[in-house]
């Protein structure tokens, strides 16, 4: 018995694992600094500082592109030839940025600090950075540091690290205290209110999610906390929350309404929640998310889906394509395959499944149009060019901008990937 | 260290990357990290592009270097070589890549690949988006162009300065290739937009050059007076005035009679003399964006449409001279920067009756409530219109006058508003009647908590959820509309 006093659960047998294929090349993906735009919106109290290029800052107003309607709360510090001359330098500058930005925003209570390609390769120490500027600002500002570089974290990986760093500011979870759940992972604010109250029927009630909307919300942690992943790419995260003492609880990912409540179940099992109520709770919105689902299948069973790496998502939407709406998987890549995390998933998958775990980009092309699937999920580089050589596509980023996890959310995801197809359908007809 | 909210220029190697996007038969290959390969986006999104950028990105990682970076540019270089079959290879390092010092130039050309390798060196921590572009473009030429081989006949120039995620260059483009084919100039060779590293070496066949954007083609265009004696335009045909002026120009250089054009298509004159425009008299408008494109339009503001020029600014330091002088003649400060949130205040401070300015004023006129027309780089998804809408040539004026007018109040409306300002639909505070308006208010179907879960839908498909979720309650005589009705109702529309 673990020493929360809740029960363990067994992994999925990694024996079980299919074949994955290693591809080195040219990538064509983000890096971690992109994940800013969805958690400068999550976190409403907290200010994102990238230290880095002009390219950082371009990165991410073009990603965020048309989706930025009020002033954001992120920001680049733009590193210039002088600053590379001698470090000293470049932490006077950082300290004098940092005082003018929290001046003109009073209401910020956290600031991260995010390192970048060429803050990590100059060696720009912004965890002691981070030290420093505490002390000047703390008690009204708290300031943590994360890395989105391209050079060590893919895409989605900033969330992780951004996860990871809140991680050692958590309050400690009194020994005493019941034990609690933890959701982790970014998620939108309608899908946290409908699984608090799936947990809250299920009478679990200690349910906290990480990241808070507010830094002072952040939860506690400790021995006593069991916690679910919400998003496959969070392995630093869940490293640093073991090492807090948590212990995560092994589940596939809330997609579609078979990995909802396998999800769900995993947090009933340690919480000794019996059967019947576990099914009273979730039977209805189950079959309700299965029902919204069928008119999905329809369209979609039988269709051939590629696709490409870039945000770890890749497996569990593989899982429920497959699986939930009949699609067969010509092609699964992801940028890094957490064999661990996915275990659960990875058993899901039909035999057979081509999984391509990094990328080369041009031999992926090679692959992918001499398969000429019936859609290619890849990103906003590559969409339009398959389109005009004309192939279907579904731009993977919209899976990170829209709430798809959850039972009321399955069908919508259904219909993120019949869109294209029904728009090329009526363009053709 | 400079902290900056929104970049009115991308780095230099996308300049680069719009030189090599707009050419043929040219591949760029440039040492960068993975994330660098955002920029595709630019092109295939914000354009629309339906090809890839011809650019190869080594995309090293942190494992990467501790070993052989070298060893993975030359691996990428050779690679791409092979794929793609250029006619002339591209190289250089983004950013972070310039950090660590790998000399792309040298590396490409140890290949030994058959094809030429020009390289260019952006320095990613000094300089920006357009020095980029002009440093690439007369990289290029200089590699490529020859001195003239044929003997001088008829006039001919070439067109210097379109490039891919241009302003309007396709269709800038199209207007003046017209305009010289009235004057009876023939166009040699158009670049970077749609030339080939063979069409370059073509370059010094022409009598002088059209210096389209001389924000990309200014170097260029002076190594080529250099070079080969070829003499170049200064005038930007925006607005007719500049047009007619920039065709008594191109006529002097091509040793051609001064001719009247036909202006027969030039409408904005008359529709800034028809009398509903009277209205437009001493507008305040503050205009900001690229040099020539701010340049021209304080004169087209001014002169043209009779508005009164309340601010004037550029992101363009290189032309800061300019600008100074344009804003000294019309009597204002002259605002030199790259800090969008000193733009912001700017234009807080002078409240002026329009805004021309680029997306970035859109947004801010938006936020403070005054029409904002878009009129230079940044671009959006916009600025790339299916229509041809070109802000050079006669036609270009015309749709100056459409964009810049047509944002603001009316004339016999701005006076029934001074007649009637107790009108509580039709007041001061009111937005124009021809701009959106805002949502209609709540109803009292629902319980608090399925209205409250309802704002959580974004605001473009909440008027839909609602109205759907009506319906589907009223079908079925749910009332009140709770949590449980919203998603049933959910599932139902889903199917």
């Amino acid at each position: 018995m673990s020493s929360a006093g809740i029960l363990p659960r067994a992994a999925a047998p990694l024996a079980a694992l299919p074949q994955v294929l290693a591809e080195r090349g040219q990538r064509e993906v983000f890096c971690g600094l992109t994940g800013i735009i969805w958690l400068h919106r999550k976190m409403q109290d907290a200010f994102f500082l990238v230290v880095g290029s002009r390219t950082c800052a371009h990165l991410l107003q073009s990603a965020a592109g048309v989706m930025i309607f009020a002033e954001p709360r992120f920001a680049t510090a733009i590193l210039e030839e002088r600053d590379l001359a001698g470090m000293a330098d470049a932490n006077e500058e950082l300290d004098k940025v940092v005082g003018r930005l929290l001046a003109r925003r009073p209401e910020i209570r956290l600031l991260f600090l995010v390192g970048s390609c060429p803050s990590e390769v100059i060696k720009l120490d912004l965890g002691r950075a981070a030290q420093r500027l505490n002390q000047r600002h703390a008690p009204a500002v708290r300031v943590l540091n994360w890395s989105g570089s391209g050079i060590e974290t893919t895409f989605t990986q900033g969330e992780d690290a951004c996860l990871a760093a809140l991680v050692p500011a958590m309050p400690k979870l009194a020994a005493g205290a019941a034990p609690t759940l933890l959701v982790v992972g970014a998620l939108a604010e309608a899908v946290e209110d409908q699984l608090r109250r799936l947990f809250a029927a299920l009478g679990i009630g200690a349910v906290q999610f990480l990241p808070p909307r507010r830094a002072a919300e952040l939860p506690a942690v400790g021995p006593r906390s069991v916690f679910l992943l919400a998003q496959p790419f969070l392995a630093a995260t869940a490293q640093a929350l073991e090492q807090r003492g948590a212990r995560r609880l092994p589940a596939p990912f809330p997609l579609g309404a078979e990995g909802t409540t396998a999800w769900l179940r995993a947090a009933a099992d340690a919480f000794f929640v019996d059967q019947r109520r576990f099914a009273e709770v979730t039977a209805a919105a189950e079959q309700r998310a299965r029902h919204a689902l069928d008119g999905f299948r329809e369209r979609l069973a039988g269709k051939r889906v590629f696709l490409f790496p870039d945000s770890q998502l890749e497996v569990p939407l593989a899982r429920f394509l497959s699986r939930e709406l009949g699609m067969q998987l010509v092609e699964v890549g992801t940028p890094y395959l957490h064999r661990q995390h996915l275990a659960e998933e990875l058993a899901l998958l039909p035999p057979g499944t081509r999984l391509v775990e990094g990328q080369d980009v041009d031999a992926q092309l090679d692959r992918c149009r001499a398969a000429r699937p019936d859609i290619t999920v890849c990103g906003l580089g590559l969409a339009n060019p398959l389109e005009a050589e004309g192939l279907t596509t579904k731009w993977s980023i919209e899976l990170c901008f829209t709430p798809i996890q959850g039972y009321e959310q399955a069908a919508d995801l259904a219909e993120l990937f019949t869109r294209p197809l029904v728009r090329r359908s009526r363009l053709e007809s | 260290m400079h902290l900056s909210v929104w970049t009115y220029e991308g780095p230099p190697h996308v300049g680069a990357m719009r030189v090599a996007t707009a050419m043929q038969g040219l591949h760029y290959v440039l040492h960068a990290p993975q994330g660098d390969t955002y920029a595709d986006l630019l092109f295939t999104m914000i354009e629309r592009q339906g090809r890839r950028p011809p650019v190869t990105y080594t995309t090293f990682q942190a494992r990467d270097l501790g070993g052989d970076t070298a060893e993975l540019f030359k691996r990428s270089a050779q690679a791409a070589y092979e794929r793609f079959r250029p006619e002339a290879i591209l190289v250089g390092a983004s950013c972070t890549a310039e950090l660590i010092q790998d000399d792309p130039g040298g590396l490409a050309r140890a290949l030994g690949l058959p094809v030429p390798v020009v390289a260019v060196e952006l320095p990613s921590y000094s300089k920006r988006e357009n020095w980029g572009a002009a440093e690439t473009f007369y990289q290029l030429v200089r590699a490529f162009a020859q001195p003239r081989s044929t003997p001088r006949g008829s006039p001919r120039c070439n067109i210097l300065g379109p490039t891919a995620l241009g302003f309007r260059h396709r269709d800038d483009l199209r207007e003046v290739i017209a305009l010289l084919e009235r004057l009876g100039v023939a166009v040699n060779v158009v670049a970077p937009l749609g030339a080939r590293p063979a069409d370059l070496a073509r370059l010094g066949e022409a009598d002088f050059n059209v210096v389209l954007y001389p924000e990309v083609a200014n170097t260029a265009a002076a190594w080529l007076k250099r070079q080969f004696g070829q003499p170049s335009t200064t005038t930007v045909p925006i607005g007719v005035a500049a047009t007619r002026a920039f065709a008594a120009e191109v006529a002097q250089l091509a040793g051609l009679p001064a001719a009247m054009l036909d202006e027969a298509e030039a409408r904005s004159p008359w529709y800034a003399r028809s009398v509903d425009s009277n209205y437009l008299n001493g507008k305040r408008v503050f205009v900001f964006g690229d040099a020539t494109h701010a340049l021209a339009a304080a004169r087209v503001a001014t002169v043209e449409f009779g508005f009164t020029l309340a601010g004037l600014g550029s992101y363009s330091r290189e032309f800061g001279r300019e600008i100074r002088q344009a804003a000294e003649q019309h009597g204002v400060a002259p605002l030199l920067t790259e800090d969008y949130l000193e733009v912001e205040a700017a234009i807080a401070e002078c409240q002026p009756d329009l805004v021309l300015g680029t997306q970035m004023e859109r947004h801010i006129a938006k936020r403070l409530g005054i029409p904002c027309a878009v009129i230079s780089a940044p671009v959006h998804v916009q600025d790339f219109p299916a229509r041809h809408s070109p802000q050079m040539g006669f036609e270009g004026a015309n749709v100056l006058f459409d964009t810049w007018v047509h944002p603001l109040m009316m004339g016999l409306e701005e006076h029934l508003l001074g007649m009637f300002r107790e009108d509580f639909e039709f007041h001061a505070e009111a937005a124009p009647s021809h701009l959106p308006q805002a949502a209609a208010p709540a109803t009292g179907l629902w319980t608090a908590e399925a209205e409250k879960e309802l704002t959580k839908i974004p605001f473009f498909v909440r008027g839909k959820a609602r109205r759907n979720t009506e319906r589907y309650a009223a079908e079925r005589g749910i009332q009140p509309i709770t949590l449980e009705a919203l998603y049933e109702a959910k599932a139902h529309h889903a199917r």
